[in-house]
């Protein structure tokens, strides 16, 4: 192929490059908003909510005799979770979450954190 | 058996070069604190050099030797070392298959091993932290990968213009 032809391509591919980049934090930026919620999520239900602007150590305890411990942590409009007795622990490594969708889960104990946005219809008004 | 010799004196002083090229990229401030990883990979130069004026073989020995003493010389661990080593060898395997489809120039080729050398770090990430959403930083990663291609390819090139006539 002749040099010209190939600096051609090598400006389409930076061109295209840039495109499925634009296009991707377009749509990132576009779905991806702010969370106003932690909803805890035991078993596939959701059993408490707790609002992003206030600051808070929520222990949580799952399974039959509740010896399953997580400790859910919200400081700085973010939440995380602090500690686990569960074996693999993955949830307790895993960054803080703040927007929209985003997950902990600690599969063991068949708990997911997720974030919502306050009117999610869920039929419960934010405590803020 | 002079050439055999000569040959692997210039290999190593390549991957001294290289050596000294990444010691040199790590004692530059980070580009950006708030996302790390983003680096214009200045031993690349040697790599696309030894890509194009030796084979695929020579560009591998250098980079891995070039890895493996990165970690062991500047207090690499084997997180570290599975993340170097990834994008490597992703970038050096796509980098190669380009050469061979010849449908871009030093430059373009140099932007397949940039890019991908990001997206095979950001693989061992997800692997390890278990956490797809990490793949979305790949949308960053892949314009500072390409525009560290750019450059990369651009120094490539003209070393390899350069030293067109130099037989080794």
């Amino acid at each position: 192929m002749k040099e010209k032809r190939k600096f051609k391509n090598d400006v389409i591919l930076v061109v295209i490059v840039i495109a499925v980049a634009t296009l991707g934090l377009l749509l990132l930026n576009l779905f991806k908003t702010e969370g106003e919620m932690a909803a805890i999520k035991i078993d596939g239900v959701v059993t408490e909510w707790y609002p992003l602007s206030e600051n808070a150590v929520i222990p949580i305890s799952t399974g039959v005799n509740n010896e399953q411990k997580n400790t859910l942590v919200i400081e700085n409009g973010e939440a995380f979770i602090r500690d686990a007795n569960c074996p693999d622990k993955i949830c307790e490594g895993h960054r803080a979450i703040s927007f929209v969708g985003e997950t902990i889960v600690c599969l063991p104990h068949k708990l997911v954190i997720e974030i919502v946005a306050d009117d999610s219809g869920d039929g419960l008004d934010a405590a803020v | 058996m002079r050439n055999k010799t000569k040959r692997v004196a210039l290999l190593g002083v390549l991957t001294s070069v290289a050596l000294v090229l990444s010691y040199l990229e790590a004692m530059l401030p980070p580009i950006s604190t708030a996302a790390p990883g983003i680096k214009m990979g200045l031993p690349n130069i040697i790599i696309v050099f030894l890509l194009y004026r030796f084979g695929v073989k020579e560009a591998a020995t250098v980079s891995f030797i070039r890895v493996f003493l990165v970690a062991a010389f500047f207090g690499g661990n084997i997180m570290t070392l599975a993340y170097s080593t990834a994008g490597a060898v992703l970038s050096l395997v796509l980098m190669t298959l380009f050469k061979k489809i010849n449908i871009f120039s030093v430059v373009g080729v140099s932007i397949i091993g940039g890019i991908s050398h990001n997206l095979g770090q950001i693989m061992v990430a997800i692997f390890l932290f278990k956490t797809v959403q990490i793949g979305y930083y790949m949308i960053v990663l892949s314009v500072t990968g390409t525009l560290a291609g750019i450059i990369i390819g651009f120094i490539g090139s003209v070393l390899i213009k350069k030293l067109e006539k130099v037989s080794f």
